[in-house]
């Protein structure tokens, strides 16, 4: 796409909005709206991956050591994660700090 | 071959579908449309009309199905009037944004409460600002003519949007009046096959109908309204090709001894015939009065209104709804914003009458024209004055 979605005037738009290709929603920068963010202590984190289970998102994976993380591209900072992480791992934070 | 009929408006705007040879049909009957689909079930049971008639069970179904055939490419036709447009507007507002197009014809009859199932325009005010391209019939022919264009303004590629056909309840739903119709091979002709751009596909998906957040829903908006704006000059263009094709021809705003008169009277729908007889007594008693009707509600037709208007000196709109709390009359509104910024303002008197089904006769027209002149010299404590209303 040679414009970006906030670039588009409405000129550019497909008849009523359609969407023609697959997959848009994934460039939708939804971690915008987050006022809380997830940080971690990844020592006690076991790699159970609860957190990926209960994240409504589904926005968090292992990342390069394993470790399960959330992208905050989408993450919404809901703070699910840090309820259910059993060993702590994930405390939230305002974002302002 | 063309054919002159007696038939009852309602069958002969059914018929007119049946010569536009629709895809599917989903509708809810509700008086007085009720004869409207009726006659298109019928049609469609007797093997007359190859099309999917859809039985829905509520009005708000009946234009969600809509929706879905029209955006799977299919020309689609729906019918309501009063209460079932109420219960459907939710869904009345997706079709223009999603850009689909759908004819609907509205068989105008009053909201309730109280109860009343005779003509007004007060539903037709209720969908005001939907986005649909919305013409006004005065008479039988011209509802049946206005479905035939109908279609074809709304699956033209540079218009995509739903048409609403407004006709007034029973003073023109339930009356038999002499119709030509056009011969089939020319409807055809004059209506080439639905094409829409991007219909639901199963080898080619699209999605319709998204979330569209702030960075984009602007854009949207304004695509939409460009396109309505747009349309104007697509009706124009098919009104024309129908007048050459069928020999009647349509304005968007119907002038009637205006050129040259002092007094205009403005009316919309059914009144206006009994209202020209009005300004014919009062032409032949000497005085200088003429008559425009509007045709295209929206997209609203600025400035041929400013042109038929030209050179008025009092204006006297008859609305057939109120705005509670408001101006009076939504039609005078238009006209007062339409003019309020020429050199020339003349005075604009609004009239609210033939509510619920109460007819205005001749000489209540001639009363009409009459207290606004007189208005229009004294002035009113009045935002609009209510037309036979007892005091």
């Amino acid at each position: 796409m040679a414009k970006s979605d906030n670039e588009l005037t409405w000129k550019d738009l497909e008849i009523g909005g359609i969407v023609v290709a697959p997959g848009s929603a994934s460039q939708y920068e939804s971690g915008t709206w987050r006022s809380q963010r997830p940080t971690y202590d990844f020592k006690k984190c076991i790699k159970c991956g609860i957190c990926a289970l209960f994240c409504p998102e589904g926005c968090i994976g292992p990342n390069e050591e394993g470790h399960f993380e959330a992208n905050l591209f989408y993450c919404k900072g809901c703070g699910i994660c840090a309820r259910e992480c059993w060993p702590r791992v994930i405390t939230m934070v305002e974002e302002v700090e | 071959m063309t054919t002159r009929v007696g038939i009852e408006v309602s069958i002969a705007l059914a018929d007119a579908v049946k010569l536009a040879n629709p895809d599917v049909v989903a509708a809810y009957p509700i008086t007085p449309q009720t004869h409207i689909v009726e006659h298109l079930a019928d049609l469609v049971a007797n093997g007359e009309l190859d099309a999917e008639y859809i039985p829905v069970e509520s009005e708000h179904s009946a234009m969600s199905a809509c929706l879905g055939s029209a955006a799977a490419g299919a020309r689609t036709f729906t019918a309501t009037a009063s209460q079932g447009l109420a219960l459907m507007n939710e869904v009345v507002y997706v079709a223009p944004a999603m850009r689909l197009p759908i004819v609907m014809a509205v068989a105008n009859r009053a909201l309730s409460s109280p109860l009343s199932i005779w003509c007004d325009h007060s539903d037709m005010m209720s969908v005001r600002d939907t986005g649909w391209v919305q013409i006004i019939s005065e008479n039988g022919q011209q509802a049946v003519d206005n479905t035939i264009c109908a279609f074809r303004i709304a699956e033209d590629r540079r218009v995509l949007l739903p048409v609403m056909v407004h006709l007034d309840g029973f003073s023109l739903t339930h009356v038999i009046e002499p119709i030509t119709f056009p011969a089939q091979e020319e409807v055809d002709k004059f209506l080439p096959r639905n094409n829409f751009p991007l219909p639901l596909d199963p080898d080619n998906p699209v999605a319709m109908g998204d979330f569209a957040p702030p960075f984009i829903f602007t854009e949207m908006k304004w695509a939409q309204e460009m396109a309505l704006r747009d349309s104007k000059k697509v009706v124009l263009e098919v009104w024309d090709e129908f007048a050459r094709t069928f020999g009647r021809a349509y304005h968007p705003v119907e002038k009637y001894h205006s050129d040259g008169a002092k007094v205009v009277l403005m009316t919309m729908g059914s009144v206006g015939e009994t209202a020209s007889v009005a300004i014919d007594e009062m032409r032949a008693e000497g005085q200088n009065v003429g008559q425009v009707r509007l045709r295209l509600w929206r997209p609203f037709p600025f400035e041929e209104l400013r042109q038929a208007l030209a050179g008025a000196e009092v204006i006297i709109v008859l609305d057939r709804a109120i705005s509670f709390g408001g101006p009076g009359g939504p039609l005078a509104s238009e006209v007062k914003a339409a003019l309020y910024d020429q050199p020339d303002k003349p005075k604009i008197v609004s009239f609210v009458g033939a509510l619920g089904g109460r007819d205005i006769t001749v000489s209540g027209f001639k009363e009409i024209i009459n207290q606004g002149i007189e208005i229009a010299r004294t002035g009113s404590a009045r935002e609009y004055e209510i037309y036979g209303v007892r005091e």
